[in-house]
């Protein structure tokens, strides 16, 4: 346990350690701006002066607003402090039922996410089924598969909205169709390989016991593909989520991740942007974990060593 | 002579690959009986997987006739005339033994009870009782190979059709699993094709030897042998042991004479 802790913490205390230095040069000609409006000395003395001189001079030439970097209202880079603090702020200190809580947020992007992420696997699965028994469909379908993610998803993110709710059809749905678009194709590749993964002599082996197509797919090919669909699941659950964060960027959608992403952006409420950015990248990570798992638990129940 | 269980007459087979045709069986002519021990003997590439595959309905002449029981092998691959054991054992990893075994079972529908007991019947056959539960990776690979011709064993066919099921293994291993692989022939009654690469292999085990030789794969020699059924492992000190040694040697020698 202590060996696979010790390298991720050394990663985010070095992650964290490279914010904490370039949140002063980031935020010293924002904090050199509002030191002044407060009443303190500052060098240079005007504010276009002062875009002339380098980030860093500024910050040895005003070492006094140095501190104050951290502790910006609207700074171009938020400390880690202020971040972990919005987040408390929007999650354990308010009502989860409540507009200002990332929980309530994160429900509507996760629900999203999830229905989709369920629509593509399934889509994904059938359509790897398909590609590995039939010739035609092999032919025929994998090629729009990979065209369809070469479309960049901004571009046809607001498409899938405006075009589904001229149908009538709003909120979880079209996000989650977005998310399916993103996850079925992961989903689609690993599964075609982990299908395809038996060899010759496995499929000669039940073609001796005369096994129908339905019994080599349930009993050989399933089986044999599950290391390659849980590799796949956990690409897809976070495309999954980046899809329903996309789905609710053009609509200016009220709720979710994207929504208060957006409402920081547009308000001037950086923290708001971050502390939601944090808390979509902390539920992936949660996702991915759970699938990480399940992973383990299938693993060992299919008699992996231990 | 009664009815051969399979009967081959003048079998060819080209494959088409593409760098050109390969003649891998021509003009084989085999008759094997109920009860034979047969095994095939001959250089690399000479043809004895091929044939094998043609019996087992797996690979399809181009040329010639050839029954299994009366029918064509793609017929009695239906009917599930055959075990068929691989070079590999091809234990499935996520299945216990007890689970690789009851494969062929649950694909045949034999009843739950039924294949409990069938799995059990052949795993103490095979020297494997106890195993049931454990997982390939935890078995030797003469244990894994053991299991996979208990798989073989499992649905009673009668005929055992075996390419190079031990050669990968050590001698002594091959040598134990050679006694037991008679004493099982001797309890079973049943009709084996076993391709070696070993020629005391085929002597210690078969009733006849087939000789083969390469390009074009064809039989050379069939080579009767005198040895009695039973068959304790000193037999191949024997002077007729080694009388029959030299045959197959000899034959295979002169299949590579004509090259
Ligand atoms: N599916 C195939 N397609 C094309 N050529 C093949 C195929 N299978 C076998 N051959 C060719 O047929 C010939 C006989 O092959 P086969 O595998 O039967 O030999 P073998 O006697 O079993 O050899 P080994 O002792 O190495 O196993 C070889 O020349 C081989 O390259
Ligand atoms: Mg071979």
């Amino acid at each position: 346990m202590m060996r696979n802790v010790l390298p991720i913490l050394t990663v985010v205390a070095v992650l964290l350690g490279v914010w904490l230095l370039a949140v002063v040069p980031m935020n010293i000609h924002l904090a050199a701006d509002q030191a002044q409006r407060d009443g303190v000395a500052v060098v240079p003395d005007t504010p276009a002066a002062r875009q002339e001189v380098g980030a860093v001079a500024l910050a040895v030439r005003n070492p006094d607003v140095m501190a104050s970097t951290y502790t910006l209202e609207r700074p171009a880079l938020p400390g880690p402090q202020q971040v972990v603090g919005e987040l408390w702020r929007t999650t354990v200190a308010v009502r989860p039922s409540s507009k200002q809580s990332l929980i309530y947020h994160g429900w509507v992007t996760l629900s999203a996410t999830l229905l989709g992420f369920a629509i593509g696997t399934t889509l994904g699965i059938v359509l790897a089924v398909g590609i590995v028994f039939s010739r035609t469909m092999d032919l025929s379908v994998m090629p729009w598969a990979i065209a369809s993610q070469t479309i960049p998803i901004l571009a046809l993110a607001p498409m899938i909205i405006v075009i589904m709710g001229s149908l009538g059809i709003q909120g979880l749905l079209p996000k989650a169709i977005i998310s399916a678009y993103l996850s079925f194709f992961p989903v689609v590749v690993g599964m075609v390989k982990g299908l395809r993964s038996p060899d010759a002599m496995q499929l000669d082996l039940l073609r001796t016991y005369h096994a129908s197509p339905l019994q080599g797919l349930w009993k050989l090919r399933f089986p044999a593909s599950l290391p390659y669909l849980f590799a796949s699941l956990k690409i897809g659950i976070s495309a999954a989520l980046v899809g329903a964060i996309v789905g609710e960027l053009p609509t200016g959608a009220r709720a979710g991740f994207g929504a208060r992403m957006l409402v920081g952006d547009q308000y001037g409420q950086p923290l708001v942007t971050w502390a939601a950015l944090f808390a979509a990248a902390i539920t992936a990570a949660v996702l991915v974990g759970i699938f990480a798992m399940l992973e383990r638990w299938s693993a060992r129940r299919m008699g992996a060593a231990a | 002579m009664v009815d051969p269980v399979i009967s081959a007459t003048a079998v060819d087979l080209t494959f088409r690959t593409n760098d050109g045709p390969v003649h891998a069986l021509k003009d084989v002519n085999l008759n094997i009986a109920k009860g034979d021990f047969v095994s095939f003997i001959g250089p690399s590439g000479c043809g004895k997987t091929t044939f094998l595959r043609c019996i087992a309905g797996l690979e399809t002449p181009t040329g010639g006739t050839l029954t299994v029981n009366d029918m064509s092998p793609e017929e009695a691959r239906r009917a599930r005339a055959y075990g068929y054991v691989f070079q590999a054992a091809g234990l499935y990893p996520w299945r216990t033994i007890g689970g690789n075994v009851k494969l062929p079972l649950e694909i045949m529908g034999f009843s739950k009870a039924d294949q409990a007991e069938r799995v059990k019947r052949v795993l103490d056959l095979v020297d494997l009782a106890g195993f049931e539960n454990k997982f390939p990776w935890q078995l030797s690979g003469g244990m894994q190979q053991r299991a996979s011709i208990a798989r073989a064993l499992a649905f009673d066919a009668d005929i055992l059709l075996m390419d190079e099921p031990f050669g990968a293994l050590d001698e002594i291993v091959r040598d134990h699993l050679n006694e037991q692989l008679l004493a099982l022939w001797a309890r079973t009654g049943k009709t084996i094709g076993f391709v070696t690469h070993s020629i005391p292999e085929a002597v210690y085990l078969s009733t006849r030897i087939v000789v083969m030789s390469p390009r074009p794969g064809r039989i050379t020699d069939v080579i009767e042998s005198t040895l009695p059924r039973e068959r304790p492992l000193e037999i191949r000190d024997s002077p007729e042991f080694i009388a029959i040694a030299h045959r197959v040697r000899e034959g295979l020698r002169a299949g590579h004479g004509d090259e």
